[in-house]
């Protein structure tokens, strides 16, 4: 009920939704930084959306399977192949007991999920399994992943364990089974992103110029950058006069200007409260592209309305939910 | 009027007094009725119930008690808060929100809306009155000062022309309020810090402060709950374990809370270390 670490990867660490309640305790929400893949991963593979999953950066790992599972990768092309044979992103794929899960280096993109049916037995830290690296809390033993780790794996429901029963008889080492997300709505990851933000509270006390700079300059994504927080290279950004600001809640998406003026993008696991002035924040619905974003890539910001982000959030969750409850009757189906 | 029971656990090593204190003129008179607030987003998934520009403590006292009201009455689409000196903002669910709208009168509106109005509607109903009971409870942190654990508090004592003895005085005979977590799990934003051993930071930083350090950076004081580089000056080190994961409150300290700083020894602090362990 397992799967052996073979090779562990750049960085690969379990994570979910995030531990929701405790920020005013300074404990981090944390989780997936692309949590849209995280969740189609989940939904591919008959999971509840907040089940851990493994996160994998830009060098993936290589994973023996010691038992047959169903399974899904979402998020960038790290190239996964089981014997040489390219294993589909974006559906469910039965993985034979014995094989090797390998992945190389990704191009476009650089994160990638992998879904178990049945999530990982892991302890629940805080009501998560996600990894928190600098509290060194969730996962595995709050730290990424190592070589030689055995990760243990958990049930997966009726429907599935039916499915497996059902399916394995014939395979070699894997089969894809015949649904998945539809190429038409599949993210896109370019090294140009455009990137729509909401004004934040502190942009007022930003010059006209840097406010043009903000919206019409590209930014670039810099080597400075983790889960923490992008560090981007571009025209620089100056306030009216100097504030000296009271430190107050910020979150994955703020988008804050320290004094040097290079605006600094906050990501999954950054600190819960700062005190630079946010200039933007942004959209809900474009924090998946941002979470797929290397350095070297360019963010164009594009101003929308708090009305049209929360309208984009809204259509996202139902574009979601009717995934999930096509994916439940196709697994249904299946069996 | 105040009402003061003691608790003391010394197996814990934690001194816990808890103080109820009607202090009508810490929050508000019984005329405000009116609570000044404005209301300003935080992305399309949170809004900021900002109570003034001034760090004090009846402001704070404002958050306090909108941040108890939250968690315990929490709204339909309600999921967590960050309470902070001036502000407290609250992280919600826009899908959630937007169901709740059949229920209000009016024309369809935003989540964003939506949460303003639940807001406005919540601050209304709280009863003030019942609220000047301002529950605070009083903490007790060990600290050993100086040597091997504050290898900066003879810097601290040159650069205020002091010596180590009167900064330790100082610095413990202040009480403090815990305005803040943040920065790390558990760590406090501490209100209070008398100016005669105000300090900067230092130049460069160190890479690794061990957890349950005490330090002095500008004008404020705090202690460090996990291991992290930083530039603070460290003046002491308590046993105390401010972060704690397994518990369900996994911080020792609270918004609201008052610190005291109780100087002990090398020998009491290797004791005390033990019965945390």
């Amino acid at each position: 009920m397992s799967i052996r670490i073979l090779r562990a990867g750049l960085l690969s660490t379990i994570q979910d939704l995030g531990r929701l309640g405790y920020q005013q305790y300074g404990v981090i929400a944390g989780g997936a930084m692309d949590t849209l893949a995280h969740r189609l991963a989940n939904i591919l593979v008959g999971n509840r959306e907040q089940e851990a999953s493994l996160e994998i950066t830009m060098l993936g790992p290589a994973l023996q399977f010691n038992e047959t599972r169903l399974v899904a990768i979402c998020g960038a092309d790290l190239n996964p192949s089981i014997d040489g044979v390219t294993v589909p992103l974006w559906k469910p794929v039965l993985i034979k007991e014995g094989s090797v899960l390998s992945f190389k280096r990704s191009t476009k993109g650089c994160r990638a999920y992998i879904a178990v049916a049945g999530g990982f037995d892991l302890p629940v830290v805080l009501g998560s399994r996600s990894t928190y690296l600098r509290a060194g809390i969730g996962g595995i033993k709050g730290r990424a992943l190592k070589d030689g780790d055995l990760l243990k794996l958990g049930i997966p429901g009726q429907e599935v364990l039916r499915l497996l029963q059902r399916s394995t008889l014939n395979i070699k080492q894997f089969i894809s089974l015949p649904w998945g997300i539809a190429p038409s709505i599949l993210p896109s990851y370019e090294s140009n992103l455009p990137v729509r933000i909401i004004a934040g509270k502190e942009a007022p006390l930003f010059t006209a110029e840097s406010w043009k700079s903000f919206l019409n300059t590209s930014y670039k994504i810099t080597y400075q950058s983790d889960r923490m927080g992008y560090r981007l290279e571009g025209v620089k950004l100056g306030l009216r006069e100097p504030v000296e600001l009271i430190s107050e809640a910020v979150s994955f998406g703020t988008v804050q200007v320290p004094p040097d003026g290079s605006p600094i993008v906050l990501m999954v696991d950054s600190q819960t409260t700062g005190g630079y002035p946010r200039i933007a924040h942004i959209a809900s619905v474009d924090l998946t592209l941002v979470a797929q974003a290397q350095p070297g890539d360019c963010i164009d910001f594009r101003k929308i309305s708090l009305e049209e982000a929360q309208k984009l959030y809204i259509e996202r969750e139902k574009q979601i939910k009717q995934l999930s409850l096509a994916s439940t009757l196709q697994i249904g189906r299946e069996v | 009027m105040v009402y003061v029971f003691g608790i003391y656990n010394r197996h814990n090593a934690i001194y816990i007094l808890e103080i109820l204190r009607l202090d009508a003129n810490k929050a508000f008179t019984g005329k405000e009725k009116k609570l000044d607030y404005s209301l300003y987003p935080l992305g399309d998934t949170a809004v900021v119930v900002c109570f003034g520009q001034t760090i004090d403590e009846t402001t704070h006292s404002k958050v306090k008690i909108l941040a108890h009201y939250l968690e315990t009455k929490p709204f339909a689409g309600f999921i967590d808060m960050v309470p902070a000196f001036t502000s407290i903002t609250i992280f919600y669910d826009p899908i959630c929100c937007l169901e709740s709208t059949s229920k209000l009168k009016g024309q369809v509106r935003t989540p964003y809306q939506v949460v303003c109005q639940i807001i406005d509607e919540t601050i209304a109903r709280m009863d003030l009155d019942s609220m000047l009971i301002n529950a605070s409870r009083i903490i007790e942190i060990p600290v050993c000062y100086g040597e091997v654990y504050g290898p900066d508090l003879d810097f601290v004592a040159k650069y205020n022309k002091l010596n180590l003895d009167e900064v330790v005085a100082i610095h413990s005979e202040g009480q403090y309020l815990v305005y803040m977590l943040g920065f790390a799990p558990g760590f406090p934003y501490l209100g209070g810090m008398s100016t005669q051993i105000a300090t900067p930071r230092k130049s460069s930083p160190r890479p690794v402060i061990p957890a349950g350090s005490v330090g002095i950076a500008g004008q404020q004081t705090g202690v460090y709950s996990i291991e992290t580089p930083g530039g603070w000056q460290i003046i002491g080190r308590t046993p105390l374990k401010l972060f704690q994961p397994s518990l369900a409150t996994p911080s020792l300290l609270r918004v609201g809370d008052q610190i005291r700083f109780i100087p002990i020894s090398d020998k009491e602090f290797k004791h005390l270390e033990e019965g945390q362990a």
